[in-house]
């Protein structure tokens, strides 16, 4: 009995595997491969999978990390890379290469400190600086209790939670703290890993806010999108307009919108501390990067198909995945860059 | 054929003879690269890991061995705070693994009764066969917590100890070099029990009822017949276990903190050799790489210096004992 019917799932797994290779052969499908940044590999999955649904076309993506990504689209050894480090010129000019936004993702400061609720803590850049140099040691700093007035910060020491891996979202917020404090800039620097004054090290997003959830007195930095699904308390920010602001949506965008893209030659701008009185200053995307004259220029199409795709109609799958669509504004940028930049 | 062989002639035999010669040398060939394959996996990966960080290790030399410092953002590293986690860490393991494995293996082995021994050993077998992973998870959301409870105690007892007090002071952060070092602890415990449980089982009865015979103790039969018989296959166990201390990853990861610093007190953060590796080698590029894949060479080197000193140890014992 049990063989019989073991034979009969066999026979119509290949009658299943027989259909679908006809089904492939009958639309003529392209299979296009993409490495890199692992931030934006939720989100691609899923445009992969209704673009999949719509034209046939197959994107396999590969989360191997922004470093990965980048040495694999050099190698020519992928379709696009992904990277949340945006190359620079030389290097784009040097391999042929060029590279545009896909998506928007924010990165908020999550705190546990009893007595103080979720959402009511208010930070500005000079004070986190602070606190993650070790300069600011206690919750109740002056710095810290100007900021909240009315706020009962306890006398506690600050535990900071930063990042072990190496990574986009510790590489944005880096570079935030050093475009605030020249302290930070001097002192630590910017990169996907640096070399940290204080603190302890979590593995991922899920491995630091394990430690806050752990640790009173805690502050660390996580993606918007996990802090949300997690229910991590994260604080409101006072931006470079001087007005404070609350991470969602609408402050990604307005972060988006207001950074100086059309100045940025390739894209090569980040967008943390935005100048719009709204923007939400520790905003970060990441970025494709492919060949301007690509070795497989049908490869090619689909990827800029896929893409194009991704931006008109993949807007509600990266809203549910609590990513922010690029501004219509900026797409049309893309779209003419294409045009201008790239062999298609 | 059977009947063929049954009646052989003498040229036969001679000829079955050289034929069989002939098999033992393939055999033995076989053996030998077996044997050589795995000396060279080793050989090859040492190499190849010196190899990928020559780029450090010409570029800093010494100055890789004896700097704290671990700045990717300058290019500017040092090795010694890994290898310290990971000597600190795997220490720690050993000083509680080895007791309480030896207790187990003497428990089951001596004095348990014969129907529980089955039961236990099992279990302790199932032990090893989780995966780190598992551990790391475990570590962090159960063990933790749990640690960042007992700490304020340890520092408030064992801290205002002269000289050890230095070792337990520092905020009940939970996490750090002792927790790791716990969580190894139980992860290398059933590799070094079940070794000594199965050695323990080699003694001969004779020997043992002789001992009692002159009125021995359970613990003078264990002290002064069981351990001197099984010495050299114990610290091999033990060994056994250390190497997977050393070399263990994703557990220690997960609960030691990962901060690049040397400090006297076990309940602050450190960080070791593999966790390093785990953390940075995805987003890794140029120098960095480079060093990363230094700190691997230099677990090899690690690894390889302590089992030179227990291979030293064991011949030191083996000359008193006269043999």
């Amino acid at each position: 009995m049990l063989t019989s019917s073991r034979s009969m799932f066999r026979l119509g797994a290949l009658a299943v595997f027989i259909a679908a290779s006809l089904g492939a052969v009958s639309v003529q499908a392209t299979d296009i491969t993409g490495a890199g940044s692992s931030f934006v590999y939720p989100v691609i999955s899923k445009w992969s999978a209704s673009y999949a649904e719509k034209t046939g076309n197959r994107v396999n993506y590969q989360s191997i990390g922004s470093g990965g990504g980048i040495a694999q689209i050099k190698a020519g050894t992928v379709d696009f890379g992904a990277s949340d480090m945006p190359l620079d010129e030389a290097t784009l000019t040097k391999f042929g290469l060029g590279q545009f936004p896909d998506v928007i993702g924010g990165i908020v400061p999550a705190f546990n400190v009893a007595g103080v609720a979720p959402g009511k803590l208010v930070l500005d850049g000079s004070t986190l600086a602070g606190i993650f140099l070790g300069s600011i040691a206690k919750w109740n700093d002056p710095a810290i209790a100007a900021l909240n007035p009315g706020v009962k910060l306890p006398d506690s020491r600050i535990t900071v939670v930063h990042r072990s891996d190496g990574s986009g979202t510790s590489f944005n917020f880096t570079n935030y703290l050093s475009k605030v404090s020249a302290d930070w800039k001097a002192k630590v620097g910017e990169g996907t890993a640096v070399n940290w004054p204080t603190g302890i090290g979590g593995k991922g997003n899920e491995g630091v806010s394990a430690y806050i959830r752990q640790i009173p007195n805690s502050i660390g930095y996580v993606e918007y999108a996990y802090a949300l699904k997690n229910h991590i308390g994260y604080a409101l920010m006072k931006n470079a307009a001087g007005k404070v602001v609350e991470p969602k949506t609408s402050s990604f965008q307005a972060a988006a919108a207001t950074a100086d893209w059309a100045h940025a030659k390739n894209f090569n701008l980040l967008m943390t501390n935005a100048p719009g009185a709204d923007a939400w200053p520790i905003t970060a995307t990441s970025w494709v990067i492919m060949y301007k004259q690509p070795k497989n220029a049908a490869n090619s199409k689909v990827a800029f198909d896929f893409f194009k795709f991704a931006y008109e109609h993949g807007q509600e799958q990266a809203r549910s995945l609590d990513y922010v669509p690029l501004p219509a504004s900026l797409v049309s940028q893309i779209e003419s860059y294409w045009k201008t930049e790239f062999k298609q | 054929m059977p009947s063929s062989i049954a009646t052989s002639t003498p040229i036969d035999a001679d000829q079955r003879s050289r034929i069989d010669a002939r098999h033992d040398a393939w055999f033995r060939g076989l053996l030998k690269f077996c044997a050589l394959l795995v000396l060279a996996a080793l050989l090859g990966a040492a190499l190849s890991t010196l190899w990928g960080g020559r780029e450090v290790l010409f570029k800093d030399g010494f100055h890789f061995l004896t700097s704290d410092t671990w700045n990717p953002v300058t290019d500017d590293y040092g090795a010694l705070a890994p290898i310290f986690g990971t000597l600190v860490t795997s220490l720690i393991a050993l000083v509680l693994a080895v007791p309480v494995s030896f207790g187990i293996a003497l428990f089951l082995t001596e004095i348990a009764p014969t129907w529980l021994r089955g039961p236990v050993a099992t279990a302790i077998e199932l032990l090893a066969s989780i995966p780190s992973i598992i551990y790391g998870m475990w570590g962090l959301f159960v063990f933790v917590p749990f640690m960042a409870g007992i700490e304020p105690a340890l520092s408030d007892t064992l801290g205002r100890l002269p000289l050890v007090g230095k070792l337990f002071e520092g905020p009940p952060l939970g996490l750090g070099l002792l927790t790791a070092g716990i969580v190894l602890a139980v992860m290398i415990l059933p590799f070094i029990c079940s070794v000594m449980r199965e050695v323990f089982q080699t003694v001969p009865v004779r020997l043992k009822e002789s001992s009692y015979a002159l009125g021995s103790t359970t613990w003078e039969v264990v002290w002064d017949i069981v351990l001197p018989y099984t010495r050299s296959a114990v610290i091999g166990g033990i060994f056994l276990g250390l190497g997977r201390a050393l070399g263990e990853t994703m557990a220690v990861t997960f609960v030691l903190g990962n901060a690049y610093s040397i400090t006297s007190s076990l309940l602050m953060p450190g960080t070791s050799i593999s966790s390093a590796i785990a953390n940075e080698f995805n987003e890794a590029v140029g120098i960095h790489r480079s060093a990363l894949i230094a700190l691997g060479f230099l677990l090899f080197v690690v690894t390889f210096i302590v089992l030179l000193i227990a291979r030293l140890m064991l011949r030191r014992l083996a000359r008193r004992e006269g043999n």
